[in-house]
């Protein structure tokens, strides 16, 4: 087992101190000039320390904070940690850098310390390798479903090679807009972790399939929706990436493509581009979406191309005035809202108001959730 | 009298127990060449002359080539391995059993067991000609008749095994009545809700209906406008189970019906939970057209596992010609078998469902009369809101869902601000308060109240072992914010400690028979 471990050691400054996060230069100084010590270092021990005493076990990591200081912390013997060449920036490009080069190395699992905007940094840097990642929660915005339950879950799930994994959504929130009060979470990447949900985040559900099969009953319930001579806007998310696979289609996964009978007509449409594609489409138009993210975004949030003007087109051309949206989420994320209801914020309020109500929501194959639909702005 | 000089400890404030472990081999690992339990006599040989050996009159093809393999195990020997592995049980007569909520786990009469224990009852073979077994018919016709009674359906099949198999009947008998008039294909989904039972979803999907699930609405209330929203011509029935898991009643049940006819749907009750309702309210007063009962949940019969188990469907007028059979009428004095109504679904077990179950359940009924079956969900109604306050008293317990109000025979209350508070789940809690001698039961998955735990008193226990229970509960949370070590690594007072839990959501490592455990953990024989 290779295991390449990466610290983003200001990770969670911006937290305590009230600044929402720590992406960017000035918020960490601004969080360190406040006295904050930076905590992700200790986790990463934490994590690491269930690591110690482990024979078949070969650590790849950064210099200094960037992951050798804590495995020695840790007590994890030298002869198997290999610290890669770096010359620190002291910004996120030393963790793409380290991921980059621990993907190439072929590393089993990349366990990484930080937040959303780290997760970010590995994802961008292991890029298409499919080198499962895996987080030890310590950032302040931990939206991505990539995060162990505690540091020493993530370094328990660390300690043998994922013998299944399942790709989870890595969404990140621009800080500028939750300092001012804003949570709008963007879908960066797809990423492979572990399939051990109860160790994951998120798990506040209890179900005995995993989360990869559920996402996989979403996905053939949507498929089993779909009728000849309707064009589909299928939208971005890992729902919706699952859906094109059982098509055997390669779609692009954080946008918008458009599917008809079983092939892809267009890809990574633009709003202008789905808008004119549904008004010449030769029959009806229905966007097929997921929920994105843990705060029951179905439009507005990561989707942005599907705008209010998509979403009328969508319902004018069907004339059975059929619902535009076929919206498809596992049961856990819904339970997870906790009796919230799922939103809708196209920018337009009348749209919204016009989409709200009680929603099918497939959850399986011939399995329906009537869960109620809300506009963002009443909320 | 107590000697005053020698120290007293003081009385623990909660019960001390611990479970018996014997390391019982399983029996056929017990089996010893030349043990056995009875050794008959050879067969004399004036007898062996006069009718043969017995076998040879049978044909070759229903004949053993090889003797049975059988472990070869002495009499006491036999019988010490069934002590062992029952005292190595928390038996539902062992323990305050109010911890598996929806189970209904209330006190079965022992009475019943020697009742149907009596070989007039017990000896007959269900092949025997009618004319032979009319006491039996009889006790089957009477128990429909109080079963009527209490539903105010026109007639009550109790051919069902148990109450997911009644749940079965019904969706079969929906499935036939819109077959019967031509809409068969059209009306192709179940709409159910997400704190109905599971046996719902689960029968509907298995009759090749879609499953529409209701959510709550904000007041935790079954959302009457979701299901406006819902149904359709494609609608074929609502399979609702009330009062529903959380112990919350629906107040617009009526109209939830309503809504169903309106657009050619049939209503099924399921009343898994009538234990609140005996005498006070009846499935066809809703308008219902069918519903089911669980005899060992609400007629006092042992349950399945510790029993076989028995389920009765109820139908109105309009959906008794689709009943599975067998149908026992009374004509005159006689008792008489039909095989169902003329577009009967058939039969949904062999012979005539469970008649011991059916017996003990009808003898139940009729030592508490009408005015008794009331008594019983009065009671059980007014242990559940008792044992309500006194959990909701424990900091971290909270009841969600329509809150404030009171519930009906169960509660699924939540540990999720204890969870918030100490990282002590609810399963952990379970796992703990196992130390002190109760069950606990979390939830069916998925989990829709966060870290869930379900209690139903039932009208069998006293006040003082709901406060038993209500204290050990205080006591593991106290311990949660106290000492999370002893929750973390119990049980420390069970027969097994400390099982994995990874190993459950992951089905390439199930081993769910022996077979399967040989083949996938060779390494596991060998210690």
């Amino acid at each position: 087992m290779i295991l390449g471990v990466i610290v983003n050691p200001v990770a969670g400054v911006g937290g305590p101190a009230g600044l929402k996060g720590t992406d960017g230069e000035e918020i960490l100084n601004r969080a360190l000039q406040a006295g904050v010590s930076p905590k992700a270092g200790e986790r990463a021990v934490r994590a690491l320390s269930q690591l110690a005493n482990e024979a078949n076990l070969e650590i790849v990591t950064g210099p200094g904070p960037l992951g050798a200081d804590a495995a020695a912390l840790a007590g994890l013997d030298d002869a198997h940690v290999q610290v890669l060449p770096l010359e620190p920036t002291g910004s996120g490009r030393d963790t793409i850098s380290l991921a980059k080069q621990m993907a190439e190395q072929g590393v089993d699992l990349i366990l990484f310390v930080g937040g959303d905007g780290t997760a970010r940094d590995v994802a961008a840097g292991i890029e298409d390798t499919s080198t499962p990642i895996l987080g030890v929660p310590a950032g302040v915005k931990m939206y991505s479903g990539c995060f162990g339950l505690s540091p020493e879950s993530a370094g328990q799930m660390s300690l043998h090679p994922p013998h299944r994994t399942r790709v989870v959504e890595i969404l990140d929130v621009d800080e500028e807009q939750v300092r001012t009060g804003r949570v709008d979470p963007k879908l960066f990447a797809l990423a492979e972790v572990p399939d051990d949900s109860a160790k994951l985040q998120r798990r506040k559900v209890a179900t005995v399939a995993s989360d990869r099969d559920a996402v996989e009953a979403v996905a053939r319930g949507l498929v089993e929706q779909m009728q000849p001579g309707v064009t589909y806007l299928v939208g971005p998310g890992g729902t919706t990436a699952t859906v094109l696979d059982r098509l055997g289609l390669r779609g692009t996964p954080l946008g918008v493509d458009a599917v008809r009978d079983g092939a892809i007509v267009a890809r990574d449409v633009s709003q202008d581009q789905a808008l004119d594609l549904v008004r010449t489409a030769p029959g009806p138009a229905k966007a097929i979406i997921g929920v994105i993210g843990g705060q029951g975004f179905v439009l507005g949030r990561g989707n942005q191309q599907l705008s209010a003007d998509v979403v009328n087109a969508l319902a004018d051309s069907d004339p059975q005035g059929g619902f535009p949206l076929l919206v498809g989420a596992t049961q856990s994320k819904l339970l997870d809202l906790l009796g919230k209801p799922l939103l809708v914020d196209t920018g337009d309020p009348l749209t919204d108001r016009k989409l709200a109500g009680p929603i099918r929501v497939q959850i399986g194959p011939g399995n329906i959730a009537m869960y109620t639909l809300a506009s963002a702005e009443r909320m | 009298m107590s000697d005053p000089k020698l120290p007293v400890a003081p009385k623990p404030a909660v019960r001390r127990f611990h479970q018996a472990r014997w390391d019982e081999p399983i029996i056929f690992e017990l089996d010893t060449p030349g043990e056995r339990g009875v050794l008959p006599p050879a067969t004399e040989v004036g007898v062996t002359a006069a009718v043969g050996d017995a076998v040879s009159d049978l044909p070759s093809s229903l004949r053993r080539t090889a003797p049975l393999n059988l472990p070869r195990v002495a009499q006491p020997r036999v019988l010490r391995h069934y002590l062992r592995l029952s005292q190595e049980n928390l038996g539902a007569d062992l323990n305050v059993d109010v911890g598996q909520g929806t189970c209904t786990m209330k006190y079965a009469p022992k009475v019943n067991d020697q009742l149907v224990a009596n070989p007039n009852l017990r000896d007959i073979h269900p092949l025997q000609g009618e004319e032979s077994v009319q006491g039996a018919l009889e006790i089957i016709w009477l128990a429909e008749q109080a079963l009527r009674e209490v539903s105010g359906m026109d007639r009550v099949s109790m051919a069902s095994t148990g109450g997911s198999s009644a749940i079965w009947t019904n969706i079969a008998m929906i499935r036939k009545y819109h077959e019967s008039r031509g809409e068969g294909e059209q009306r192709d989904e179940v709409i159910t809700t997400i704190f109905s039972h599971p046996s719902n979803a689960a029968a509907a999907a298995v009759a090749g209906y879609k499953v529409i699930t209701i959510y709550p609405d904000a007041d935790g209330y079954p959302d009457l406008d979701a299901l406006k929203a819902a149904v359709s011509e494609r609608t074929a029935a609502i399979m609702v189970t009330n009062p529903e898991d959380t112990g919350i009643y629906n107040p617009d049940i009526a109209e939830w019906v309503d809504v169903a006819h309106s657009v050619g749907a049939l209503a099924s009750y399921d009343q898994a939970n009538a234990n609140g309702i005996l005498g006070i309210t009846r499935a066809r007063d809703a308008g219902f057209d069918v519903c089911h009962f669980n005899f060992h949940k609400t007629f006092g019969t042992p349950h399945g596992s510790g029993g076989p188990g028995g389920g009765a469907t109820g139908a109105a007028k309009h959906m008794v010609p689709f009943l599975p059979g067998p149908i026992v009428d009374r004509v005159g004095d006689e008792f008489v078998v039909s095989p169902g109504g003329k577009e009967s679904i058939g039969y949904v077990s062999p012979f005539y469902g469970v008649v011991p179950v059916i017996a003990k359940a009808y003898a139940w009924i009729a030592a508490l009369g009408g005015a008794g079956l009331r008594a019983v969900a009065e009671t059980a109604v007014l242990n559940n809101n008792y044992l309500m306050k006194k959990i909701l008293e424990i900091p971290g317990a909270t009841a969600p869902y329509a809150e404030g109000r009171r519930r009906i025979e169960q509660v699924r209350y939540s540990w999720e601000d204890l969870y918030k508070d100490t990282g002590i789940s609810s399963e952990e809690i379970g796992v703990r308060a196992s130390d002190f001698g109760v069950h606990y039961w979390t939830s069916h998955h998925p989990y829709v109240v966060p870290q869930p735990f379900t209690l139903e008193p039932t009208e069998s226990y006293s006040r003082a072992e709901l406060d038993e229970y209500a204290a050990i509960l205080a006591h593991v949370a106290d311990e949660a914010r106290n000492s999370p070590e002893i929750i973390k690594t119990a049980p420390h007072n069970q027969t097994v400690h400390q099982t994995g839990y990874s190993d459950l959501d992951d089905p390439e490592r199930w081993a769910i028979t022996w077979r399967m455990y040989q083949k996938k953990y060779p390494e596991a024989q060998e210690g």
